[in-house]
């Protein structure tokens, strides 16, 4: 008997993560006992990495549509419409598992693959970010994995030549044994040349092109959904491998094939590999697929039905083709020296049939792999109500700018150079603002226009308070997006959480969507792609949750964008989006607080999504009249912190006005949101504008032509003292 | 800064599997003359009359083996090197300036960066007092350009007597200088802080920034402008 005979137990299936109820569910709709690579094909299909199964009822809830929406979930990739017939497709996902197994190849394949995604919908890529988080600075795995992490995502993305232009990289203890590592990829394409999954005409054939198939990554989707333990690096040969450059042969080579009207349907071999593509073609067109993995080219012999279906070699794509541009196609892939095979065909039947060594290797119907596929209403604890933290239980008389000195030299908001300058951020040679910006601005290759691109998240409010975390994640992103003068139009989410089997995870990530909805909605930018990644969990304990919001905005003239240093000595400062009457400032769940051993957990500040609409409107509005010069969101740190930033690459300084009452370290390090640090040439002009749109402003001060920071009086510090600080923390830390 | 006399220039890129400043330098050369270069597949074993070729940046081949060292062992780098046998001109750009030292074309190596990273930053460059040639012709000695680099492999080196020939016979053509003061000048820990080399001849040219990406205010600099359309100018004269 051969293995692909052999009838699997439920002890097999329980091997490959299935509950004894999918188990039931399958040998119910298959009246019989499946075999390995019939039950390998269930497994992944119904994976939460594949299925969504804990996340669906809640991802249902965001909202999708929108005049610019060309493409929402359910594809590779988003797409919306930027003008000029012209499309942005992106999408982000995640790579947490494997990048904690193996960094650099984790991370490399985490970029190939989201590239494959935007790729595949017939756009080229035009950036690449990312949204890290790693354990404490001070853990003894968090050198080795930021080195190989940034290392790895530099190894793809340089050589494939996709600039790698903005993201975020954040420290924090609840990831010392599960880090995060999620890549965007944003592309280009003409809007009525976007190419989908849904298989259609049976008969054309189905092909195989790109990288061969090896037994690296089989089962990495259902890795990607369990959770970590001490033995899990033992899983290392679960990592698959990137190869870029034949990465960049297949992307050349698709775009070139996409231009020549021959393809029908097309879909990345991702999580899941020839599995999830086959499944989610056929499905989509409502058809069958009959493939004979003999053709499948391998890079190994005698691989078996079920390690051919569950490998997740990289670099790999299947395709319907039109009938007769076969030839065309592969002659396209000689020239780049890949493997194309017509492997199968479409059928009608509405199952997938897979022949192997002249026999029926797997033969079951489409229909329960993606219609039965389980969907659980997990329950949910209630979030405990948090109290708020009063300024004056956690302040100091310390002088601002000593309190600046701290946070700068701090890893947490110190500079990232470290890292970024590991990525090639000018290749295309369309890069306008890369990373430190706000957001990073990308040109639209031979136009004026631009995409303003960004991602955010702050774990520290979600963990607090789920859904105004959830609704944080995404105006940040879109105060991000309107400090350069661009339109945010759509967002792209990653969900990164714990084991959703507990109540209190699955309350993080229900009410995290609640409010990340609420925000899109209110917004205007609805959520056009994504992906989850659950039972981010070491040992038993989870991560601090991280919904991370992408954003793409899009800006008519780049030449209009303002940045976020300052431009000019003697034109004022001002806050917008607060007026002089000042509370104490929000604390509650501030870096401040956390610098200031706040351990116990307070509201984080609250949302007003009115306000920040408003405030961000009236901003691009300013910016597109030049009333405003730089512009720099408010956020982690507070007030002081984004204005010791706006100077501290430039050869300016500031002096700023203290208020006249309240907590100072409140007023200069509270993280009240909606509020944008402005530089203005004409501060009547300004104040006028704000006035009449209703929305709060108040002077604090004036750039000036000395590099010193000063508040108030007496409290000053030179800019070169908080860069050298800022500067130097990471290197200090990676050079150990 | 098109200039109307550079419309008749002829100029070849090469393109191997894995380039990716082909495009990019393409662009620039078509914005500098209004003609747009042709590009030419690694395949091709012959090259029509040019005036310049440029062998861009990227990874050809992936970088396997060694940086270049493949695409230097195609044919159309046999095409490049009768076509500067002959006296023709030509650039090699970051991972073109690695085929050229692969080929033969320029002396020495360039290694994996002293800090063991990629590096991608805006460098400064100093016009070396070099000999007569058409990438420094336009360019007067001490010339400061600020011109981007991104590379692993950018430490340029070749023994002490080469390096000392170099010297003495003006084929250094830029080095790293500082342009701030709290950072190194020199990138990669490259010899004497080498950043380009001519040939003996001064007709080829590698260098490790990327000129093309310094041609448009948009840019951060337009550096890279000055120096491609000096280098034109002086070809075509």
């Amino acid at each position: 008997m051969t293995q692909q005979d052999q009838l699997m137990t439920f002890d097999d299936a329980a091997a490959m993560g299935l509950s004894r109820d999918e188990w039931e569910l399958i040998l119910k709709r298959l009246d019989r006992t499946p075999n390995q690579c019939e039950l390998g094909i269930f497994s992944a299909m119904w994976s939460e990495h594949c299925s969504y199964k804990s996340s669906k009822k809640w991802l249902k809830t965001l909202p999708v549509d929108g005049p610019q929406v060309i493409e929402g979930p359910g594809e590779n990739a988003g797409a919306v419409d930027i003008g000029d017939g012209l499309a942005a497709i992106f999408k982000i996902e995640s790579h947490n598992h494997p990048s904690f197994i193996e960094p650099y190849q984790g991370a490399a394949t985490g970029v190939g693959g989201i590239l494959r995604d935007v790729f595949t919908m017939g756009a080229r890529p035009v950036a690449l970010l990312n949204a890290l988080r790693f354990g404490a600075a001070d853990h003894e795995k968090t050198r080795h994995l930021l080195s190989g992490v940034v290392a790895g995502i530099g190894g793809y993305g340089n050589c494939i030549g996709i600039p790698t232009v903005g993201g975020e990289v954040n420290f924090d203890k609840s990831y010392n044994g599960n880090i995060l590592v999620n890549a965007m990829a944003v592309g280009l394409a003409n809007s009525d040349r976007i190419f989908r999954s849904a298989a259609t005409g049976p008969g054309n054939p189905v092909i195989y092109v790109g990288a061969k198939t090896g037994r690296d990554g089989i089962h990495g989707a259902t890795m990607a959904s369990t959770e970590f333990s001490d033995e899990t690096e033992s899983k290392r040969p679960t990592v698959q491998v990137g190869d870029p450059f034949t990465g960049k042969l297949l992307m050349e080579a698709c775009l070139e094939l996409m231009a020549s009207d021959s393809v029908l349907s097309i879909q990345d071999m991702g999580a899941a590999g020839l599995t999830s593509s086959s499944v989610e073609m056929a499905s989509k067109g409502g058809l069958g697929m009959e493939i004979d993995l003999d053709l499948v080219p391998a890079r190994e012999d005698g691989m078996t039905a079920y390690e051919l279906m569950l490998s997740e070699s990289q670099e790999r794509m299947l395709m319907v083709l039109k009938p007769d541009a076969t030839e065309t196609a592969r002659a396209i892939f000689d020239k780049w020296d890949l493997d194309f095979m017509p492997i199968g065909q479409v059928t009608e039947t509405g199952r997938l049939v897979l022949l192997k060594d002249r026999g029926t290797a797997c033969d079951i119907p489409l229909a329960p792999l993606v219609d039965d596929a389980p969907e659980y209403d997990r329950p949910q604890n209630p979030v405990p109500d948090r109290p708020q933290l009063a300024s004056g239980d956690v302040t100091t008389d310390d002088p601002i700018t000593a309190v600046l000195q701290a946070m700068f030299a701090h890893v947490d908001l110190a500079s990232r150079r470290w890292v970024y300058e590991q990525y090639d951020s000018d290749v295309m040679a369309d890069t306008i603002a890369g990373p430190g910006g706000d957001a990073a601005l990308v040109r639209v290759h031979g136009s004026q226009r631009g995409l303003a691109i960004t991602t955010d998240c702050t774990p520290r409010y979600v963990e607090a308070d789920p859904q105004t975390g959830g609704a944080q994640a995404v105006a940040e992103a879109y105060r991000n997006i309107c400090a350069i003068g661009a339109r945010p139009l759509a967002i792209t989410n990653n969900l990164n959480f714990g084991n959703p089997e507990k109540p209190e995870i699955m309350a993080q990530l229900a009410q995290s969507v609640v409010g990340m909805g609420k925000a899109a909605l209110h917004l205007n930018t609805p959520v056009v792609s994504g992906n989850v990644s659950l039972y981010n969990e070491t040992d038993g304990v989870a991560i601090r949750p991280c919904p991370v919001v992408g954003m793409v905005g899009v800006i008519d003239d780049v030449t209009e964008a303002v940045g976020n240093q300052f431009v000019a000595a003697d034109q004022d400062i001002f806050i917008l989006g607060q007026d002089n009457s000042t509370d104490d400032g929000w604390l509650g769940e501030s870096l401040y607080a956390a610098h200031h051993g706040v351990t116990a957990i307070y509201a984080p500040p609250p949302v007003d999504l009115d306000a920040e609409k408003r405030t961000g409107d009236l901003l691009r509005q300013l910016i597109a009249e030049k009333l405003v010069t730089a512009a720099h969101d408010i956020s982690d740190g507070g007030l002081g912190v984004a204005v010791a930033e706006m100077s501290l690459h430039t050869s300016f300084g500031a002096h700023i006005t203290l208020p006249a009452s309240g907590n100072m370290h409140g007023w200069a390090f509270g993280e009240d949101q909606a509020r944008y640090v402005v530089t203005t040439p004409d501060a009547e002009s300004l104040i006028a504008a704000a006035k009449s749109a209703a929305i709060p402003i108040a002077r604090i001060g004036i750039v000036t032509a000395q590099a010193e920071l000063q508040f108030g009086d007496h409290d000053t510090i030179s800019v070169k003292t908080l860069r050298s600080l800022s500067e130097g923390c990471l290197p200090a830390l990676m050079a150990g | 800064m098109t200039l109307s006399s550079l419309a008749s220039i002829r100029v070849a890129i090469t393109v191997f599997p894995g380039s990716n400043c082909d495009r990019d330098m393409m662009v620039a050369i078509e914005q500098l003359t209004n003609r747009r270069p042709a590009l030419v597949w690694h395949k091709e074993a012959s090259l029509d009359p040019v005036d310049l070729v440029i062998v861009p940046g990227g990874f050809s081949f992936g970088d396997y083996l060694r940086c270049g060292a493949l695409a230097g062992r195609s044919p159309i780098m046999h095409a490049v090197m009768d076509h500067a046998a002959r006296g023709g001109a030509v650039l090699g750009v970051c991972n073109g300036f690695q085929v050229l030292t692969e080929t033969g074309m320029l002396p020495g190596v360039l290694m994996r960066n002293a800090g063991l990273r990629f590096s991608c930053r805006m460098v400064r460059l100093e016009t070396c007092d070099s000999m007569q040639s058409p990438f420094t012709a336009g360019l007067s000695v001490g010339q400061s350009l600020d011109i981007p680099v991104a590379h692993n492999e950018g430490n340029y080196f070749a023994d002490e007597e080469t390096l000392d020939r170099l010297q003495d016979n003006g084929q250094i053509a830029f080095r790293y200088i500082s342009h701030d003061a709290e950072r190194p000048a020199n990138p990669n820990g490259a010899a004497r802080d080498i950043a380009g080399i001519l040939s003996p001849n001064g007709r080829v040219m590698g260098m490790m920034p990327h000129p093309e990406r310094a041609v448009s205010p948009l840019h951060n600099s337009t550096d890279g402008a000055t120096l491609l359309s000096k280098s034109l100018e002086a070809l075509m004269s």
